[in-house]
């Protein structure tokens, strides 16, 4: 791997930076400006693409602390997700609580949850705690289909989504989150844009390292006075609260929330997010988002655009066009993963390094 | 380094007491298996001492159970007023007690300085909110660490590799990472488990150095397991001999070398 040089650091702090270089200073002034303008140059239906990237990618760095960083496998994001979107939104619509005191809240609350279920990763390692964590999956699942106040009634009959109020950004009726993508836009961005600079400082303390440590080689961490069973809990709870903000977001995002979004197949989907875009690493985890939510609406697109220039018919269209895009969705993450096993990350940091060198790359 | 450390010495600070370690008739049982039987040794403050024996003569669950990483079925371990039998294994280095592996057991993905901060942990105060944001006191107490494990990496020489990951290390180099490790703990005792294994005559001879060193400028009691017997005859005040569980000899370099039963247990063939 190359390396770059010409830069000696003259104390401990400069050492430690995150973004020593003026160049990569320069990179962050463009993507925030990027990021900025961007929604003045998509169209409404690409704003709301952008902002499930930005919710997934908020859950995939919360399931990457977990399970890339510390190594304790959850098959339980779903669950986690749904906790976090209930959470919220039950607090909303039962107790009025404000959308910005209920999102928070949560978040906590399925750090809690999440802490419990995490509880078995002190006897149960690899698959055997993955099946723990398939049990949240099921519990949680059941009680959102069975528990009736969680059912809503939309026009005097019982439906299995719960409504969720009108949130206002700025207390603005212009700025309804529940469908404006663009106010939702900015306001996921400055949530996102915090939650990776803490997980970011997160592991430069001895709470990131802690959970390095547990998972390349946990009898060692525990002799050098790594307390296992705290910083497993911890793990789990800190990754849930994240996964637990995403599902909140999730809910403000919506008119209605249902089980449909929280299954087993998303716990799925989480995973091939993270392992696509790199374990154990929060730009993978916002890569591997971005992959797993694009990928599809691209495909999508690619069919809508055979089917106006009428090189398919719509019937077929209709019945084949979805297994194609199943289909081509599975074979693109294999060649993926055949391509760069460690991910998108490594993937783009190959590149970066072959161009440093150009043209003297080797 | 011997010359700076006049002027800085980080180990003293924060540094638990220094006590001696008392083996009490332990016995461990693995199913039928006599691992260790009614072994007793006392180990003073400041000493090298060195526990060899044939393969299988139960040297490394010995340093487990002062570990506490495996429980005796009988017999108390005493550290200072402390039964280590009864503690779980995350306090021991909060009572001054490191440990080097005899299969390297390092963070294979993380760099060297992040290995060494780790041996930091139990130091660090902040909690996860100032973790999170992280400026102030949070890079403060990281800086303050940061500063002793450098004083490690010194004394080890290993400032070239640094920010190397370690698992790409060389065999030699990962066991004094592994060492700057356990020493980042500022122990007061230090457990080697055949910490120059598989090295060349040139990195074992840093190794005793070093061993040396840190008892000498830091007051570290070490207990390591070693199988060559010309370094162990060097650098060791005592030695205690193992054969198949049970305590055959302990004493003086000399005493052991002279020993019978050592000789024809052990040394007969390697050493004579
Ligand atoms: N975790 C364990 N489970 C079962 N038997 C063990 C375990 N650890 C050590 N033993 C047995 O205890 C004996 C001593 O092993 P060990 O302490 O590793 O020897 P040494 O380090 O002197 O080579 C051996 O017979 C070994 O098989
Ligand atoms: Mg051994």
């Amino acid at each position: 791997m190359a390396t770059q040089s010409g830069i000696y650091h003259q104390t401990y702090e400069s050492d430690m930076q995150l973004r020593p270089t003026t160049a990569q200073r320069v990179r962050m002034v463009l993507v925030i400006a990027f990021v900025l303008v961007l929604p003045l140059l998509v169209s409404q239906n690409e704003v709301r693409i952008v902002n499930k990237v930005m919710i997934a990618a908020i859950g995939a760095i919360g399931l990457n602390i977990l399970v890339g960083y510390t190594g304790q496998i959850s098959l339980g994001q779903g669950a986690f997700l749904a906790v976090g979107a209930y959470g919220c939104g039950l607090l909303m619509v039962y107790f009025q609580v404000p959308w910005g005191l209920a999102l928070m809240a949560g978040a906590l609350i399925t750090a809690v949850v999440g802490g419990l279920f995490g509880l078995p990763s002190l006897r149960l390692k690899g698959l055997y705690l993955a099946v723990a964590t398939l049990a949240a999956q099921q519990i949680v699942e059941w009680i959102i289909i069975r528990w009736d106040p969680i059912d809503g009634t939309i026009d005097g009959k019982a439906t299995d989504a719960l409504r969720i109020p009108s949130n206002f950004l700025f207390g603005n009726s212009a700025w309804r989150l529940n469908d404006n993508e663009y106010a939702f836009y900015y306001f996921v961005f400055v949530v996102l844009a915090i939650v990776v600079i803490g997980s970011v400082n997160l592991f430069r303390t001895h709470y990131g390292r802690a959970f390095i440590a547990i998972r390349d080689q946990d009898i060692a961490a525990e002799v050098m006075g790594v307390n296992l069973f705290y910083y497993k809990v911890l793990a789990f709870a800190v990754s849930s609260f994240l996964v637990g903000l995403a599902g909140g977001l999730t809910t403000i995002h919506s008119t209605a929330i249902s089980f449909e979004r929280f299954t087993i197949d998303v716990s799925i989907a989480y995973l091939a997010m993270i392992i696509v875009g790199g374990l154990g690493s929060i730009s993978g985890a916002i890569y591997g988002a971005i992959f797993i939510e694009i990928l599809p609406e691209i495909l999508r697109s690619i069919g809508q655009a055979l089917v106006q220039n009428r090189l398919v018919s719509d019937q077929v269209f209709v019945t084949v066009l979805p297994f194609v895009q199943q289909g081509t969705f599975g074979l693109l993450i294999i060649l993926m993963l055949i391509v760069e096993p460690e991910g998108i990350r490594k993937l783009w940091s190959n590149i970066k390094d072959y161009f440093r060198l150009w043209p003297f790359s080797y | 380094m011997a010359f700076l450390s006049r002027f800085d010495r980080p180990y003293e600070a924060q540094r638990p007491p220094v006590h001696p370690l008392i083996i009490d008739k332990i016995s461990l049982n693995f199913g039928g298996v006599r691992a260790l039987n009614e072994i007793s040794l006392r180990v003073d403050p400041g000493q090298i001492f060195a526990i060899i024996g044939p393969n299988g003569a139960g040297k490394t669950s010995l340093l487990n159970c002062i570990n506490a990483l495996y429980r005796p079925q009988m017999g108390h371990i005493m550290y200072g007023d402390v039964d280590l039998v009864k503690v779980p294994p995350h306090r021991l280095p909060r009572l001054g007690v490191a440990r080097a592996f005899q299969n390297i057991e390092l963070f294979s993905h993380m760099s060297v300085l992040d290995n060494l901060m780790l041996g930091r942990h139990i130091y660090m105060k902040k909690n996860l909110l100032q973790a999170l944001f992280y400026w102030g006191a949070g890079q403060r107490e990281e800086i303050e660490h940061r500063r002793f494990v450098e004083y490690v990496i010194d004394l080890l020489e290993i400032q070239s590799i640094r920010k190397a990951t370690v698992g790409s290390l060389a065999y030699g180099l990962q066991k004094r990472v592994e060492l700057g490790r356990a020493l980042s703990l500022n122990p007061t005792l230090i457990l080697l488990d055949e910490p120059m294994a598989g090295m060349n005559t040139e990195e074992k001879e840093d190794m005793a150095r070093y061993i040396l060193d840190i008892r000498e400028e830091w007051g570290i009691t070490v207990v390591l397991i070693e199988h060559d017997m010309g370094v162990v005859m060097d650098i060791s005040d005592q030695i205690a001999v193992l054969e198949f569980g049970r305590l055959i000899a302990v004493g003086k370099p000399e005493e052991v070398r002279s020993n019978p039963e050592v000789i024809r247990a052990y040394l007969g063939q390697e050493y004579s």
